[in-house]
């Protein structure tokens, strides 16, 4: 019997219930989402494009789903120092899968920009919502199917045309429960013609003894001429699982940075699926996670140049230490007309260990002559050179493989383009790789709620 | 201070040292020259404790103590430095943090407190202008982008910090126009005291015009075959190494 049956069932029984707590536009889609799901087997392992993950053991478990929406014995203040970021920031919170902004998040909200809950939005803006919502992410993915299904609420970005917001948003969601829980969350990003934004996304686990599932959707609309940094960290525990679905879809000119940044977690599985469908448009794509013990870490990056003048600059980095594992698989697809399509995947990676594994595929697709693309990928160890030379100078190996390692994810943490956060992960990848927990409470002191939201200049 | 005694080793399978004799007392330059491939490179990468390569005969003492049993980065507290013949670069480690790291791991070593921020500043300039390295190089990477004069420079920068008590030089001329050559040696000499002594490894007489050795050596396949004065490094650059090569045929 699949993993999928026990959702479906309970859907059956519940779907009322679900749907009680949602929008009429997320409830319009459920009946596609079951469809999907009762016609679908999960790949297995080894499948194409799940060299690591096992959907049906990730499913499998019987977990709590938090349907009814009963309020968990959780402290949001307590979860406030998250470690990052040492920026100001308008702040919303996920308890789980239970949507919250703090009072201050909502003041100062420029004219043209709405940051809230999904029903909230769906009240304002129905049309809009009905229009955008499911429109980017793929249906025949079992998990988006999985989300769509069981998703209640979730949080949208809409900022206008033309509308500039200073201040970066932050999503902080929090696992926290008692017993082995589940949480869908949904992300719809709207960015209207030349809008521009930066939000950054914090999952963490606030129990690491309870086993956790986040399931994750995110859709993006980056529209004409806007700009978007988006940045996704995950600081969770051995116990928690995640599964994370971005869908972009960007427009004539827009340009977007995306950045995927797996500190410390169990299994997780993060999916980037982008697409230029307008002339011009820039992305960046990049990611890092740091591995040890039997953390499992796995990226599946598909972007698709549909059109012309297209820049894509992709780089992927890991380093897997103790008995983890992790796995890169990106493809970039140029399509017959996509022509001046400039297109860079690079998934570069440290192996620690002799049991650490890493595995590696990176892949071009191009059907027109008039492209300048690139890719690669490296499995190595740490240099033996670099290392003596260290040593040579009286730096202890240990040191040495530290600043080492920290070196090597030095160019992923300077493509972030807001200061603070730049400086603040310097500092967490230090504190990563020397084997300290991730201490909330470290933060405190340094430059929290620095209001410098300085941000670089420079252009994707 | 040094005592190498029937010193071999060995990298992968091939012997390269069969039989190293050299003793440097305080005070002293040596100049080690040979041709290609005679071990000179190797001596310094075994005296510095490079893992790559396996002692299997013999003993070195550094002030009485085992050298051969120390790791590196003890052989360096102790007072032993290393300058590359390639340096190595270290892209993400700029050349401030990784000086910092080196300056606090030694002074941890003899039971000293951390340097202070301001200390550390004062030392960084006061031993730039040793090689008259330029400020920007030490904002950067470690030797990432350096020019080979500058990489050379750098190597000297940093004996100048770490205050060595012995310094073995790897070819540091080479790679090196004669300006920086000149820079390099004035560096070494401003360096050297009556306590401290240098091996300098080289090809060319032409180094040893600046740093004036008191013994030279000749190492030949992975001996040291003949020693004498700064004489014979001007015999060398007139007869060439096939008269070496010549007197030690088997």
């Amino acid at each position: 019997m699949s993993a999928l049956t026990q959702y479906i069932d309970l859907y059956r029984e519940h779907g009322a219930v679900v749907g009680s707590h949602s929008c009429p536009a997320m409830n319009a889609l459920r009946p596609r989402a079951l469809e999907t799901l009762e016609n679908m087997t999960l790949p297995k392992k080894g499948a194409e494009h799940y060299a690591l993950t096992d959907l049906e053991e990730l499913l499998a478990p019987d977990w709590g789903l938090n349907l009814a929406k009963v309020d968990i014995d959780v402290n949001p203040s307590r979860s406030f120092h998250c470690g990052v970021p040492m920026l100001s920031t308008s702040l919303f919170l996920f308890i789980n899968d239970t949507f919250a902004a703090t009072p201050e998040a909502c003041e100062g909200m420029p004219e043209g920009v709405f940051a809230g809950s999904m029903r909230c939005f769906a009240q304002k803006m129905p049309e809009v919502f009905a229009r955008l919502y499911g429109s980017v992410a793929d249906m025949a993915n079992p998990l988006v199917a999985l989300n769509t299904l069981l998703a209640e609420d979730g949080m949208v970005v809409y900022v206008a045309d033309g509308v500039r917001l200073g201040k970066p948003l932050q999503l902080v969601s929090i696992l926290e429960n008692g017993t082995p829980l589940m949480a869908v969350r949904r992300l719809l990003i709207v960015m209207g013609r030349d809008s521009e934004a930066k939000l950054l996304a914090c999952d963490h686990t606030q129990n690491p003894d309870v086993d956790y599932l986040s399931l994750q959707t995110v859709e993006i609309i980056a529209g004409a001429g806007s700009r978007l940094d988006y940045y996704d960290l995950e600081e969770s525990t051995e116990k928690t699982r995640r599964l994370c679905s971005v869908y972009l879809e960007q427009h004539e000119g827009s340009e977007v940075l995306l950045d995927g940044m797996t500190l410390y977690n169990g299994t997780t599985r993060n999916e980037y699926y982008c697409s230029h469908r307008g002339v011009g448009g820039r992305l960046r794509l990049l990611g890092m996670g740091v591995g040890d013990s039997r953390r499992r870490m796995e990226t599946y990056s598909h972007v698709g140049h549909e059109v012309a003048q297209c820049h894509t600059d992709e780089l992927f980095k890991y380093v897997v230490d103790d008995d983890a594992a992790a796995s890169f698989e990106g493809m970039i697809y140029v399509a017959p007309g996509a022509v001046k399509t400039e297109a860079y995947q690079s998934n570069r990676n440290i192996v620690g260990s002799d049991t650490a594994r890493m595995y590696s595929r990176p892949q071009l697709e191009i059907y027109n002559d008039d492209v300048k693309c690139s890719h690669g990928s490296a499995v190595g160890r740490l240099d033996a050179m670099q290392l003596f030379y260290m040593r040579t100078r009286g730096l202890p190996e240990a040191t040495a493989r530290l600043l080492l390692k920290q070196a090597f994810m030095a160019d992923v943490i300077e493509g972030v383009r807001l200061k603070p956060l730049r400086e603040r992960l310097h500092i967490m990848m230090e504190r990563r790789f020397s084997g300290a927990r991730p201490e909330c409470s470290s933060c405190q002191g340094y430059a929290c709620n620095d209001t410098d939201t300085e941000t670089d200049t420079e252009t994707l | 201070m040094l005592k190498v005694s029937n010193l071999h080793a060995r990298i992968d399978d091939r012997e390269i040292l069969r039989g190293i004799n050299l003793e440097v007392r305080p005070g002293e330059v040596h100049a080690i020259m040979g041709p290609n491939g005679s071990g000179k490179s190797t001596l310094s990468m075994v005296l510095a404790g490079n893992p790559a390569y396996t002692v299997t005969e013999g003993s070195a003492t550094f002030y009485g103590k085992d050298l051969l049993a120390m790791p590196p980065e003890i052989r360096s507290h102790e007072g032993l430095f290393l300058g590359f013949q390639y340096p190595v670069e270290i892209p993400g480690v700029s050349m401030v943090n990784f000086m910092r790291a080196a300056v606090n791991a030694k002074r941890e070593y003899f039971g000293e407190p951390p340097m202070s921020a301001t200390d550390f500043l004062k030392l960084m300039r006061e031993k730039r202008a040793v090689v008259e390295l330029d400020n920007k190089l030490a904002s950067r990477s470690v030797n990432e982008g350096f020019s080979g004069g500058e990489k050379k420079r750098n190597e000297i920068f940093q004996m100048a910090v770490l205050e060595p008590r012995l310094s073995i030089l790897d070819e540091t001329d080479s790679g090196l126009d004669i300006d920086a050559l000149r820079i390099v040696a004035e560096g070494v000499n401003k360096l050297k005291t009556a306590n401290n002594a240098t091996i300098v490894i080289t090809h060319y007489q032409r180094l040893l015009d600046y740093i004036k050795p008191d013994l030279v050596h000749i190492l030949y396949k992975g001996r040291i075959v003949k020693t004498g004065g700064p004489e014979l490094a001007l015999e060398l650059e007139e007869r060439g190494y096939d008269w070496i090569k010549e007197e030690n045929k088997l």
